[in-house]
């Protein structure tokens, strides 16, 4: 392993860094969204269950909070993006 | 580039599209100018044929269309979000939320294939444009010392917590909606189309490896992209209803 990572030339290990950076970037700034969403979609279902006569706006305001959520995965999507080698 | 033996296309050549018209000057015109032009070309051609006929009680074909978009917009996206007052923001709203939708359908049409959104400057554009009207709007009705006292220092938050929350709420309200909203709209067509780049190359490369292969990849195609067409308009109301809730939380301060 050793020799193997001293025979790469420096420039080749940094074009690796960055894809692993770029990789686990953006997967650990989807688990944070990923719960958010679930959240928010999971309690909108439920108060659509108990009054299904405020369905329209209990979906509007689901969207409004997925949209925020989202935001911060996205922002992870946009790094990953520029990080990529 | 090479990705697990496959010849993945590189992601700059999936974005930028080389120049058709006007090669070199600043008013070149490429694929994607071409798209933004088309939804300008639909949006106004719905509208203007649906408001031509005035008078048909039954409304057919593009006045249907031009109706319902009209109705969506008033109930789900002014009504829920600003009121009775904001009824004068609907041609704005309409025409934004039929643009944006125009431009990102593109993404699924055969032949064609890119989300305009995808590339950062008209996305960025409209999010600047959302606010200034917003702000403006802020200050006309709350005037400049009053909206600036309500965005900064919301009331009902305890004097000292003020240290926090106005830096705070100064950079979320001038400084990062307009970029949450651009980003916002342009990341989601980003990953929908190297979605569906994504499975269009591996059906490709198993088709020409083993004929049976492909079925699997092309399944996930289909399905993929019905979900970017829900995806394209959900971006367009997302878009839609972020801006009436702005201009709705100038219009009335928060209590």
């Amino acid at each position: 392993m050793l020799n193997v990572l001293a025979q790469t030339a420096a420039g080749e290990m940094l074009e690796g860094l960055k894809a692993i950076g770029a990789g686990l970037g953006y997967g650990l700034a989807a688990i944070g969204p990923g719960v958010g969403i679930g959240t928010v979609v999971g309690n909108a279902i439920s108060a659509m269950a108990r009054q299904p006569e405020s369905a329209g706006m209990v979906r509007t305001t689901m969207f409004l909070g997925i949209a925020f959520t989202e935001a911060l995965a996205l922002i992870g999507f946009v790094v990953f993006i520029l990080l990529m080698p | 580039m090479n990705v697990l033996a496959l010849n993945f296309p590189e992601v700059s050549h999936l974005f930028v599209w080389p120049d058709i018209l006007f090669s070199g000057t600043d008013y070149a015109i490429n694929k994607t100018v071409l798209i933004y032009l088309a939804a300008v070309v639909i949006t106004a051609a719905i509208f203007l044929t649906a408001g031509r006929r005035t008078g048909s009680l039954v409304p057919a074909g593009v006045q249907h269309v031009a109706e319902a978009g009209v109705t969506f917009i008033e109930e789900s996206v002014v009504m829920e979000t600003i009121g009775e007052e904001g009824k004068k923001f609907m041609p704005f709203l309409t025409t934004m939320f039929f643009f944006i939708l125009f431009s990102n359908i593109f993404e699924v049409v055969p032949g064609i294939q890119f989300p305009a959104n995808g590339r950062m400057a008209v996305p960025i554009t409209l999010a600047l444009l959302v606010w200034v009207i917003y702000n403006v709007v802020g200050v006309r009705a709350q005037g400049l010392f009053g909206y600036l006292k309500n965005s900064l220092f919301p009331p009902g938050v305890p004097v000292a917590l003020y240290l926090i929350v106005t830096p705070i709420e100064l950079v979320s309200t001038f400084v990062v909606r307009p970029f949450s909203l651009a980003i916002r709209l342009w990341a989601n067509m980003v990953a929908g189309h190297l979605l569906l780049v994504t499975f269009a190359v591996l059906t490709h490369e198993l088709w020409n490896a083993t004929y049976v292969g492909a079925a699997a990849p092309f399944a996930m195609l289909v399905l993929m992209t019905g979900f970017e067409i829900l995806v394209s308009v959900l971006q367009a109301f997302i878009f839609t209803i972020l801006t009436a809730v702005y201009i709705g939380g100038s219009l009335h301060p928060a209590h």
